[in-house]
């Protein structure tokens, strides 16, 4: 027996994704990548071709009676509820009816399903529809919403204290706005899903989805089945990053919808621009705000208004605003503070979960008064920031209330702030840039820190729960399950070597098996960062469930204490005797112990009352800095970020290489929403932006050349979380601020500091060169 | 009537016969050949989930190795060539390729969706040269996008991979594919017919000329980097197409008499080099059109014919004053570039006719060409607003000045009036103003996705200072990345 010291890849190792290899080989399976069965039909969902219309006659005999088809489904085949809303059933599945018609609302819904023996042959079929539009004028900006009274929920009201007079009061004030876009997902995986019938009301359903449980529950509403019914499996994703969330249910629908109805399995794929243009994406924001401050840059009282572009329907709309608005203080205590928030409604596609979830949105605001509050003052904006944070964890609590009334317990914003800006050398990197700029016509650098605080829960609080499902088979080796799904950021790695520890051996032996809805029931989505913070902890459960129950069976039948057995690397020691755990595992068979276990978990210490705008909905906050160099040219708006300088707190990490790839990749991702990705609508409300050949995400040379990513080595979460990690999935993409700050910076430079650019965003070469016009009074 | 499609698919030759010519690669493999390692990120050449590698040989015999983007290649381009997929590179008993143990080894796959497209680019560069700088390394790997890692790991794992130890296997492959090759019967030409439509792929010159001229509704395919996205996007299906890609003389580059020549089947990367000693703006220019797929596939000529409005290469060849050949059946036509592009989308080909090359002369200083491209993204984007300037100065004034710009207008087209407000003028700023102002008068540019009127307006405008600047102020930095380093 093989008695090594320690188990291979337990947590904290920096273990590689576990499908790495099969990724590189081209092995990882996919949705699309599964063998098709042979009588596979293809489903084509036609889009509306209006924003906002009313659909006064159906003609689909033609689509019916095309070469291939099979069948043809409108809202009048569903046997269920016409519905795929998540949170309010204001989202019909497919828009129009032959006999009654029905009402489209932005350019790109789905109208009906076209199955047929190819996807060719259904994409053709779909083109012979005749639908009549009765065309209304939609309603696509914020700011046409916001005139037009377009909302979807009430305005929805966070305050403590009294902004307006703390305000009023202070010695210095100002105001302003800021605009700034959504953002597409851009999983390079499309949306997809395959339903396979089966006996009964049964239907199977392969999905590239972020919310299998979700999905199930209504896929079986849509169907009119128990959710027993209906079974969602998910092995991997081709990325999710929110785009997964709610927006793969109209795909794993329609697919189920057809397979039962035709009783043939059913792929419903979209194409990129398909998926583009039907699939929700970012919120687009409009911020206003007014702030009062002392001469030392120290906010007195603040209020935003957060205007943010939703679309047609709710979705998760309410959810992310609400974050946003728990986002408006980022890491700065606000003494009196008032934020208000309007969910518009808008002839758009409904926007959705984008990592981050509201969070960026409501950070841009503040981080854009506390620039413009350097600005006005003269000073560098990192002083200005520093005299502002939330008081460090362990003070005398004086400045720790949120403006919902949330005591923030751990900030560690000035230790990392002052860590990074040593070792980043910041103070001395500003001045050089300034001089260098006195004397570049031309180009222009700039730059900016911005940290992050990022809570960490969902803010419904109903949705902190995790479970679990752990085998031991006799030979030693784990099946394990839990409900989180694997979208690429190493949750399934992170979570197994979290088994690995608790029963403390090699990783090896553990098969990471795929998320299914029939293993580990009534999951929450795999978002808001939560995954391996709540899997984890489920998985520990059953763990300990496991080992409490092998512990017993040694004690019973070996004679010894609970104190006489102990989980060495691999083996078990019982009394003097050590056992190989496979063959322990073995006799614990033998001795008939139940080796399969659940686990379970619900986060603690949460709790939230909308309606008085006030609680703890969050269990921690991850913190996190960056400092972002950028250069512009001042004749054409083309700007690069040059250096990037991070130091991001993930706890104690549970994988540091996978930690330090959510982070690099997360700012990537954050940059490239505020610099070159632009969502852009005609007049008549549709999208152009509908493939990477229009709509840019960061390419390979967009990374910073010089790029220096850190885990903070002092990280440690107060909380007991996991191993004391804390979650990193979505905080990392708001250090991208400090790119377009830095952006910001070389501008303001273009117009010799004279005037505040007020750079919005996408900060696009158009948007820049017009910043830089601005600053020069062009 | 026809023959089938044969190439090589990973070591094993395959024949088609009855598909439809418009079957792309990347759903041939996929869904005919169960190989689901080739990705579809876009089905437009835009994401490089879908890249594989293409070996075919050259004039000369050499075998050459590129990355394509399976999503827009049509099966019956790949007559004579080798396909080799992502599934090809482990060894036969599943040891990895030096470039997957280094992606995979770097953490460079998260949701791993992107990742095989990265294996191929990296493992064709690894094939064709050696350990890659930063630069370099960008320029490989800016068609293939990544939406997870930031880049950082797969930066690290294109170069780490270089020192890893070779793969065996995957060397004696690489010699034995020529071997391949050349037993597959590579000079023969095409003649492919299935489901009523038409494919020729004619090797000589002469038989090319005289199927276009027989068939003047044909559609003339090259890289298919345009024809592609009509395919896939558009469901295009012409009953006849006539490719380029197989023409040996097509693809000639040659410089005699002071004037260079270029077949209209140069691709963009054999291109590059060649202009880029000549012009480096223009080669920098090049750099910068698609990424190493697109590049591997596209062509002058095809770019030329098409008649883009923002055109890439048009308006620096009609800048550099360049003369275009046209050709139908024995008779050519020449014309001075700029001259072919009548308005949106009409040129003047007549049916029956097609794109021979185009003829450059030589210039005494390419390095007076400027070429500024703009658009949202550095690498892999299409050009808002592209200006090409050559402008001439004698004792301080200006002799002759050639501005073309694309994206301004319907078509790639000369700045007359701005050139009128140069010519005979002092070079001062003063007068680039006059030209600046002088822009209103040549174009009235659209808005669109890309950018709006204004901006592209303002843009033409001060790249044209910005040009002025470089050329009186040459130690003023002015260039964010690329200034004059086409070559390579």
């Amino acid at each position: 027996m093989e008695m090594s010291d320690d188990i291979q890849d337990g947590v904290h190792q920096p273990r590689r994704h576990d499908s790495a290899d099969k990724q590189v080989s081209g092995q990882a399976v996919y949705a699309d990548d599964v063998g098709e069965p042979r009588d596979l039909l293809h489903c084509y969902i036609a889009l509306s071709a209006k924003a906002r219309a009313r659909v006064t006659s159906v003609d689909l005999a033609a689509v019916r009676a095309a070469p291939g088809v099979v069948t043809v489904i409108t809202a009048d085949d569903i046997p269920g509820e016409n519905n795929t809303g998540p949170v309010v059933h204001d989202e019909p599945m497919l828009a129009v009816s032959e006999t009654t018609g029905g009402e489209v609302h932005y350019a790109g819904q789905a109208l009906f399903v076209v199955a047929a023996e190819t996807i060719e042959q259904a994409r053709a079929a779909a083109k012979l529809a005749v639908i009549d539009y009765d065309e209304q004028t939609p309603i696509l900006t914020i700011a046409e919403a916001m005139a037009a009274g377009s909302l979807l929920q009430e305005p929805y009201r966070m305050a403590r204290g009294d902004a307006r007079a703390a305000i009023d009061a202070a010695p210095r004030r100002l105001e302003g706005r800021i605009t700034f876009g959504g953002q597409d997902q851009f999983y390079l995986e499309g949306q997809i899903a395959i339903a396979y019938p089966g006996e009964d009301d049964d239907v199977h359903i392969i999905s590239s989805n972020q919310h299998p449980s979700e999905c199930q529950h209504i896929v079986a509403h849509i169907l009119g089945v128990p959710s027993h019914a209906v079974t969602v499996e998910v092995r991997r994703m081709g990325g999710g990053f929110g785009g997964k969330e709610t927006q793969g249910n109209l795909m794993a629908g329609a697919g189920a919808l057809v397979a039962k109805l035709t009783g043939r399995a059913a792929k419903v794929r979209l194409d990129r621009d398909d998926d583009m243009i039907l699939t929700g994406k970012r919120h687009a924001f409009v911020i206003d705000y007014e702030v009062g401050f002392d001469d030392a840059g120290r906010i007195e009282g603040i209020r935003f208004d957060q205007m943010a572009r939703c679309g047609w329907s709710l979705d998760l709309s309410a959810a992310i605003c609400d974050r946003a608005m728990f986002h408006a203080d980022n890491a700065y205590y606000l003494p009196a503070a008032e934020i208000v928030s309007y969910r518009c409604r808008t002839n758009t596609v409904s926007d959705t979960a984008f990592r981050g979830f509201g969070g960026p949105q409501g950070m841009m605001g503040i981080e854009r008064v506390i620039d413009e509050i350097a600005f006005a003052l003269g000073a560098d904006p990192l002083d200005v920031r520093r005299v502002n944070f939330y008081e460090p964890q362990d003070g005398p609590g004086e400045r720790v209330m949120t403006p919902y009334h949330m005591v923030v317990e751990d900030s560690v914003s000035d230790q990392i702030v002052e860590e990074l800006a040593e070792s980043s050398d910041y103070s001395a990197r500003r001045a050089a840039i300034r001089e260098w700029n006195a004397a570049s016509p031309v180009l222009k650098r700039g730059i900016a820190l911005t940290p992050v605080k990022f809570g960490i829960s969902f803010t419904t609080t109903f949705l902190n729960q995790a479970g679990a499902l752990v085998h031991i088979y006799q030979d030693g080796s784990i099946m394990l399950n839990h409900g989180g799904v694997e979208m690429g950021q190493g949750l399934y790695t992170k979570v197994a070597q979290v088994a690995a520890s608790e029963l403390n051996i090699d990783l090896d032996r553990i098969k990471i098996t795929a998320t299914r809805t029939d293993k580990v029931p009534n999951t929450s989505a795999t978002a808001a960062s939560s995954g391996s913070d709540m899997n984890g902890m489920a998985v520990r459960d059953a763990c300990e469930k496991l080992k409490a129950r092998l512990v017993r069976f040694a004690c019973e039948t070996m004679n010894v204490t609970e104190a006489e057995v102990e989980f060495l690397p691999n083996r078990v020691r019982v009394g003097a005797e050590v056992i190989a755990w496979e063959d322990f595992t073995k006799r614990a068979y033998m001795g008939r112990v139940p080796l399969s276990a659940t686990g379970f978990y619900a986060t603690p210490k949460i709790h939230w009352d909308r309606v008085a705008a006030k609680g703890r909905p969050f269990y921690y906050f991850a913190y996190g800095a960056a400092v972002a160099e950028a250069v512009i040219d001042t004749l054409t708006g083309e700007n690069r970020v040059t250096r990037v300088d991070i130091l991001h707190d993930v706890g104690k990490s549970l994988n540091p290489a996978i930690d330090l790839g959510q982070v690099e990749g997360g700012f990537i991702q954050g940059m490239g929403w505020l610099t070159t990705e632009e969502l852009w609508w005609n007049q008549r409300g549709e999208m152009k932006t509908h493939a990477p050949s229009t709509y840019k995400i960061p390419a390979c040379s967009d990374r910073p050349a010089d790029m220096r990513v850190q885990l903070w080595a002092r990280g440690m979460n107060r909380e007991l979380t996991i191993r004391r990690s804390k979650a990193v999935g979505e905080p990392p993409l708001m250090l991208g601020i400090a790119a377009l700050q830095s952006i910001s910076d070389a501008v303001c430079a273009a117009g010799g500091y004279g005037v505040y650019p007020a750079l919005d965003a996408p900060a696009t070469p158009e948007r820049v060169l017009a910043a830089v016009e601005r600053v020069r009074g062009v | 009537m026809g023959r089938p499609i044969r190439f090589i698919l990973n070591g094993e030759t395959v024949e088609i016969s009855n598909l439809p010519p418009n079957t792309t690669l990347l759903n041939w493999l996929r869904y005919q050949r169960c190989l689901t390692g080739t990705k579809e990120g876009c089905a437009e050449g835009d994401c490089g989930a879908c890249t594989v590698a293409i070996r075919a040989l050259d004039a000369d015999g050499q075998m050459v190795t590129k990355p394509v983007n399976a999503c827009i290649q049509l099966l019956p381009m790949l007559h004579g060539t080798e396909v080799v997929t992502v599934e090809r590179l482990a060894s036969p008993e599943g040891a990895l390729h030096p470039v997957q143990a280094a992606l995979s080894e770097c953490h460079g796959s998260q949701c791993g969706f992107c990742t095989p497209g990265f294996v191929m680019s990296m493992w064709t560069a690894y094939h064709s040269e050696g350990k890659p700088d930063l630069a370099r390394t960008n320029d490989l790997l800016a068609g293939n996008l990544c939406r997870c890692t930031g880049y950082g790991p797969i930066i690290k794992a294109t170069a780490e991979a270089y020192d890893r130890p070779r793969a065996a296997w995957d060397d004696a492959d690489a010699k034995a594919a020529a071997g391949r090759l050349a037993a597959l019967g590579a000079n023969q030409g095409l003649d492919y017919a299935a489901g009523g439509k038409r494919f020729w792929a004619p090797v000589t010159l002469d038989a090319f000329a005289a199927l276009v001229e027989a068939h003047p509704g044909a559609t003339i395919l090259s890289g298919a980097t345009d024809v592609g996205l009509w395919v896939t996007k558009h469901a295009f299906d012409p009953a006849e197409v006539i490719y380029t890609g197989r023409v040996a003389e097509l693809r000639e580059m040659h410089e005699a008499g002071g004037q260079l020549w270029i077949g209209a089947g140069v691709t963009y990367r054999a291109a590059r080099a060649r202009i880029a000693g000549l012009y480096p703006d223009f080669g920098e220019l090049i750099r910068r059109i698609g990424a190493t797929q697109v590049r591997a596939a596209g062509t002058i000529g095809g770019n030329i014919a098409n008649g883009s409005p923002i055109g890439d290469t048009p308006p620096a060849l009609i800048a550099a004053s360049a003369a275009l050949v046209l050709r139908k059946g024995a008779a050519r036509r020449e014309m001075a570039l700029e001259d072919y592009y009548i308005e949106y989308g009409k040129q003047d080909r007549r049916p029956g006719e097609f794109v021979e090359g185009v003829r450059l002369a030589v210039p005494a200083d390419g390095g007076r060409l400027g070429c500024y491209k703009l658009s949202k993204r550095f690498d892999q984007d299409i050009t808002a607003v592209l200006g090409c300037f050559d402008v001439a100065v004698e004792g301080g004034n200006v002799r002759a000045a050639r501005l073309a710009y694309g994206g301004m207008a319907g078509v790639p087209k000369r700045a007359t009036h701005a050139e009128a407000a140069l010519v005979g003028k002092p070079w001062d700023a003063a007068t680039v103003r006059a030209a600046m102002a002088a822009l209103e008068r040549d174009f009235t540019p659209l808005s669109d996705m890309r950018a709006s009127a204004a901006y592209r307006m303002q843009g033409a405008k001060n790249i044209l200072m910005k040009y002025f600047i470089e050329k009186t102020e040459p130690a003023t930095a002015t260039r964010l990345v690329g200034a004059g380093t086409g070559a390579a």
